[in-house]
């Protein structure tokens, strides 16, 4: 194996020299039980290893109550030797407790941070809360790039060992204001996210186009840009998906695939697959995030299928 | 505008239960134009009570009255003989202006609306909230469309990933508000505006309750 020296790395995560060194990423991504229990991440840690870069904690994704994305994230780190990517959504907590959480997530060797709004609360099973909103995904950035590299709180005072995370976030090109979207991944790079990882692809046209505008920005060589990918295992999930959830493009060929088959899981993985491969053709595509939101035992064949393995080590 | 809706009359009757006299204390500001604590609804509400009582043969007297603005010390003052002579009051002003009835009463002041937002009548029967008293206006960034008010999470940078179609995730009933500025902007020409980043905001509420104090008026008075 070729040693690499890297120089001037911002975190020092796996991910980040995967990426710096200019290799295809790969990540995972693990939703967390709505119970007290880490059995389903032990599970998904043990099939991932190996296989995926780092692996993401979702923070009570769809505003449903989960066991905490940074206590997933310590028992990646503690049970299995694992990189998480740790996500935290702005719907939750304020800046202090933003802020506390992430000092305590560093000590404890959490190096890659995803920064999002966060599904609303209508969504979730706990509707009538109040939302929190006090800093917006692109401030939450900003703050994260302002604590490493300044050294400061979000109010400006010391912080005197100061957290260096990789600081990554999302965006959606198939969200509306289409022409909007190329630029507020730029406000979000201008804020400081070194990396992105973009809401599922499941319209590759669009996904191109969006591309298009990034390159036309430059976005793509200031930013490490990840496409994400999600294997739908059902053809009546992949409607569900086409009308029913707000700010998703799912093509009219993706649903037919995926009907037509007389195995929808076997050809859910051959898209995916297909769609890495697309995504390596891109220019600016650093690499891709696979999100098989329930169905997370299928990510390493996919990963395997698509040539990614062995998973670069340094 | 203060935008209320008027509770239901059940619940209202839950709070008047024990009394057998009631002030049902109207307002000509705000409720008055949103139709939820006027002189009309005072009426309205004012006979729903006596009927409801009388029927269930536990008669009650209702005195009627509405004033200029109840969040007004001056106008409250015309409230001083009516409420002296009842055993409790029910308020159809805004919140603002139940708890100032209620400061200057010797009887309990009851809620008669629920003071819903800072909104607009779009149209007969129909309003919408346009502020949130943020207490730092941003609308000259924002081409004059409120992001903290007209997005469903307050976003100062953009449109979240739920943004379709013009549309809010939350539901195909609610424009995105970021949509809408996009528009708003792309028509007068200020796309640009759009790439500055907001930084975090300081939602003012580090003194506790807010106040406004204009010296140069409270000097006048003295």
């Amino acid at each position: 194996m070729k040693e690499i020296k890297f120089e001037n790395l911002k975190s020092g995560s796996n991910l980040e020299k995967v990426l710096v060194s200019g290799q295809f990423a790969c990540t995972g991504e693990i939703g967390p039980p709505t119970y007290a229990s880490f059995d389903v991440i032990d599970k998904h840690a043990k099939e991932m290893k190996g296989k995926v870069d780092a692996v993401n904690f979702t923070d009570n994704q769809t505003a449903v109550v989960r066991l905490s994305s940074w206590g997933a994230s310590l028992r990646l780190i503690y049970e299995h030797g694992m990189e998480p990517n740790l996500q935290v959504v702005c719907r939750d907590r304020n800046r202090l407790a933003m802020q506390s959480d992430l000092l305590a997530a560093y000590a404890h060797g959490v190096r890659n941070v995803l920064c999002l709004s966060g599904d609303h609360q209508s969504f979730g099973n706990h509707p009538g809360c109040k939302s929190v909103y006090d800093v917006d995904s692109v401030q939450l950035i900003n703050m994260l790039k302002r604590l490493r590299d300044d050294g400061c709180f979000e109010c400006g005072a010391e912080c005197k060992v100061n957290p260096k995370f990789f600081i990554g976030c999302a965006e959606n090109p198939f969200g509306d204001p289409f022409e909007f979207r190329a630029i507020r991944l730029e406000k979000k790079i201008e804020a400081g996210a070194d990396f992105v990882q973009t809401q599922c692809i499941l319209d590759m046209e669009r996904f191109e186009l969006f591309m298009e505008k990034v390159r036309e920005l430059g976005l793509h060589k200031r930013a490490f840009i990840c496409a994400g990918l999600m294997p739908v295992k059902s053809p009546r999930m992949a409607r569900y998906m086409q009308t029913g959830v707000p700010g998703m493009l799912v093509s009219e060929e993706f649903c037919q695939r995926l009907e037509k088959a007389e195995d929808p899981k076997a050809e859910a993985v051959n898209i995916t697959v297909e769609y890495i491969k697309r995504c390596q053709q891109i220019e600016g595509v650093a690499g891709v995030h696979i999100m098989a939101v329930a169905w997370e035992s299928i990510v390493p064949t996919v990963i395997e299928k698509a040539g990614l393995l062995p998973r670069p080590t340094f | 505008m203060i935008v209320a809706e008027r509770k239901p009359i059940e619940k209202v009757l839950e709070m008047i239960a024990p009394y057998k006299k009631v002030l049902v204390a109207g307002c000509y500001g705000c409720v008055t134009v949103c139709l939820a604590g006027g002189e009309k609804e005072v009426g309205i509400l004012a006979s729903q009570i006596r009927l409801a009582r009388s029927k269930n043969g536990n008669p009650i007297e209702v005195v009627e009255q509405t004033v200029e603005r109840q969040c007004d010390a001056e106008y409250l003052a015309k409230f001083q003989d009516n409420v002296s002579s009842v055993e409790a009051v029910v308020s159809l002003a805004c919140g603002i202006g139940i708890q100032y009835l209620a400061e200057k009463s010797p009887v309990p002041v009851f809620p008669g609306v629920n003071t819903l937002f800072l909104g607009a009548n779009l149209d007969v029967g129909k309003w919408a909230e346009r502020c949130f008293a943020c207490g730092d206006c941003v609308l000259d960034k924002t081409g004059g469309i409120c992001p903290i008010a007209r997005c469903s999470k307050s976003l100062l940078n953009g449109p979240c990933g739920g943004s379709q179609y013009g549309k809010c995730e939350v539901s195909k009933d609610v424009d995105c508000g970021w949509q809408l500025i996009y528009d708003r902007l792309k028509a007068l020409g200020q796309l640009d505006k759009l790439k500055e980043i907001i930084p975090a905001k300081n939602w003012k509420r580090d003194k506790g309750p807010r106040t406004l104090v204009r010296e140069e008026l409270t000097l006048e008075r003295d």
